[in-house]
């Protein structure tokens, strides 16, 4: 057990014969995840992989021959709320969108139709999933996480990875991680994460990384304080950002005063959560 | 990405909403013809990017247009909030009755976009927002619908506008959420949007912001650009896609992932360093940006040391310490440099940098500690 993604997803790769699809298919292959099928509109007919990955035009067709369900988009920017909106039509019921720099506006037309399809996003602009030792259904580097009992979410990347390398290097292993992106409007937050974490037999603790900007970290430590019986260590990055100014993320940045790393430190640590100083003290909170 | 007043406004007009006779001048005698050709009484406002304008005196009545002449020479000497004021806008001057507050922004919260509006408009609708927050209206927009007239009539109801006023009120709202939606706006707000004493809605004062992420299909919004807020090291940054950010300290930094580059600059600080700047060379960086990167940080004369944090996923170790190559043989630095690659390829990038010598670190924490004791001995 784990959450989201396991040995039985069955995945179909959009813009699988791009340079960062096919390198990052590669490796999820290579993993072991079971990737059923590509799609790239006009490569139809055409193999990857050595041929051994069939390429669909598209997602429709890719569903039908293979019985994906789920989909991780590689698409650039401009193409990515359509590939997102193309997943969900076609009936799949996960999509996982890495892409970064996807418009406010199209992500906002594409929640509100995806809520309508009651299909579940991960991303955009995040590293995507991986249950060690079943399936990475991303880019998080497969040989830095172990498996074990400890459930990852976080709206960062690279920044996850640290987190993983310093639980592994503690013999720590994750059930799941699940990066869930830095941007304004994405389709999973951590409320979400957090309550298939509650509900996942595998999992027994929890490790959550936030950062400034919006009001997630907030709502999460309701739930916390709420709902959850298992325990939650957590790091936020950006605590010495200063105001106003955007610090790469669309979603870091600090509005009127609400969002702040100092805020949502307390509101964590009144909910009960052990909040770090730095990425490598985490997961010795749990120990 | 923000727009100036004038430049909020002249698309507001595409869209049909009312706005006060104008031209942007860049010159006191510029803002006098124009006073002239708009029979003299007229407002002189200053065009930079930040708000307050009026209470730092950048906005003023003029009653003809000798005088307009003389306040365009006060103000284009100006700095507001440390930017220098280069352009005046020249309105003509309207007689007010009321100054409602109108705006559509992005709710990332509730996914939509959502309008917010006040019967108290003007300078002080913060105030306004923080102590009487019954008297803000906010109502939600399927963005799958867009704007509807109902909607604008309902907003119209809450804000008690009477009732001789929706038809046009209706218009500007349909036409504020149509410029908000195709130029690609994060924020479109009229404050004050006003009822003049000959019982008209103009809108007096606009500001927007765009989605930098949506700039590849605003080619025309792209082009109107003021960079004078930005360091010239910041716009340097944005040729090579590299997100940077210029701070105050001495630890010059250089980290993949945003989220990774905030955290180092947090534990520099928790060591007792400052950090000299935000910067994200991004996922994938070539070499070519990595040397980019290198040079922008070290023209900064207080960085005393520079902490690189790498952690491979997409971007290759090996790559990075090619650009770091690259970048020390054309600017041969003389701080002190502290390195940690970990990830994709890292054993190659540290084979690489083994005869540069740069100080290495295991963790981030270590990292940050060496850069921190290098930037102390470097004083």
């Amino acid at each position: 057990m784990s959450v989201l993604v396991d040995k039985n997803t069955r995945l179909i790769v959009q813009g699988v014969t791009g340079n960062e699809g096919l390198f990052h298919t590669t490796q999820m292959v290579a993993y072991g995840t079971n990737v059923v099928g590509g799609v790239t509109p006009g490569k139809g007919g055409e193999w990857v992989l050595d041929g051994k990955l069939p390429v669909f035009d598209s997602v429709k067709m890719a569903k039908e021959a293979t019985d994906a369900n789920a989909s991780i988009i590689f698409v650039p920017a401009r193409f990515a709320p359509d590939a997102m909106l193309e997943a969900a039509d076609a009936g799949i019921p996960l999509i996982i969108c890495i892409t970064e720099g996807v418009a406010v506006q199209d992500m906002m037309r594409v929640r509100n139709y995806l809520d309508q399809k009651k299909v579940r996003l991960i991303g955009p602009n995040c590293p995507g999933l991986l249950t060690p030792g079943e399936a990475k259904v991303g880019i998080i580097p497969g040989n830095i996480a172990i498996p074990g009992n400890i459930g990852v979410v976080s709206r960062s990347g690279t920044l996850t990875y640290e987190v993983l390398y310093a639980m592994k290097n503690l013999k720590m292993g994750a059930s799941t991680c699940v990066g869930i992106g830095g941007d304004p409007v994405n389709g999973t937050n951590f409320t979400d994460v957090l309550e298939m974490f509650e509900h996942d037999p595998k999992t027994e603790k929890v490790i959550m990384i936030g950062e400034i900007g919006g009001n997630e970290e907030e709502r999460a430590a309701e739930y916390i304080s709420s709902k959850m019986t298992k325990p939650v260590a957590a790091f936020i990055a950006g605590q010495t950002a200063p105001p106003g100014k955007r610090m790469g993320h669309a979603g870091a940045i600090i509005e009127g005063g609400a969002g702040t790393a100092a805020d949502k430190v307390k509101a964590l640590e009144a909910a009960g959560v052990k909040v770090a100083k730095h990425p490598e003290e985490i997961p010795t909170l749990l120990q | 990405m923000k727009l100036h007043e004038y430049q909020s406004k002249t698309i507001f007009a595409k869209y049909g909403i009312p706005i006060p006779k104008g031209r942007v001048a860049a010159t006191a005698q510029e803002a006098k013809q124009i006073a002239d050709e708009l029979g003299g009484r007229v407002v002189v406002k200053s065009q930079v990017l930040v708000g307050g304008r009026g209470k730092a005196g950048g906005v003023k009545l003029a009653k003809d247009s000798a005088e307009a002449e003389q306040l365009a020479t006060q103000i284009l000497g100006m700095e507001i909030k440390g930017l220098p004021v280069r352009k005046v806008l020249i309105d003509e001057a309207s007689a007010i009755d009321q100054e409602i507050y109108f705006a559509i922004t992005d709710d990332r919260a509730a996914k939509k976009p959502v309008i917010i509006a006040s019967a108290a408009g003007g300078i002080d609708i913060e105030e306004v927002a923080a102590k009487t927050p019954e008297k803000i209206i906010k109502v939600h927009i399927d963005p799958l619908l867009g704007m509807r007239e109902y909607i604008a009539r309902d907003v119209a109801a809450a804000i008690d506008l009477p009732r001789e006023y929706w038809r046009d009120f209706t218009k500007i709202a349909m036409g504020l959420y149509e410029v908000y939606k195709n130029t690609d706006a994060s924020l479109a707000e009229i404050n004050p949007l006003v009822i003049t004493k000959d019982k008209k809605l103009v809108a007096l004062d606009g500001k927007m912001m765009i989605d930098d992420n949506a700039l590849f299909r605003q080619p025309e919004l792209n082009e109107m650009r003021d960079t004078d807020e930005d360091a010239p090291s910041e716009i340097e940054a944005r040729k090579y896609g590299l997100s940077f950010i210029k701070l105050d300290g001495n630890i010059g930094c250089m980290v993949n992932g945003a989220g990774l580059a905030m955290t180092s600059m947090d534990v520099i600080k928790l060591f007792g360093g400052e950090p000299a700047n935000f910067l994200d060379v991004g996922g994938g960086a070539s070499s070519e940006k990595v040397a980019a990167a290198m040079r922008i940080i070290l023209t900064d004369p207080n960085v005393k040391a520079v902490l690189f944090n790498i952690f491979g996923g997409i971007t290759r170790c090996d790559e990075v310490a090619r650009g770091i190559l690259v970048a020390m043989d054309e600017v041969k630095p003389k701080v002190p440099m502290v390195v940690r690659l970990v990830g994709t390829n890292a054993e190659e990038g540290r084979k690489l940098l083994e005869n540069a010598k740069m100080i290495t670190a295991e963790t981030l924490a270590d990292a940050a500690k060496k850069s921190v004791e290098a930037a102390k001995k470097g004083k």
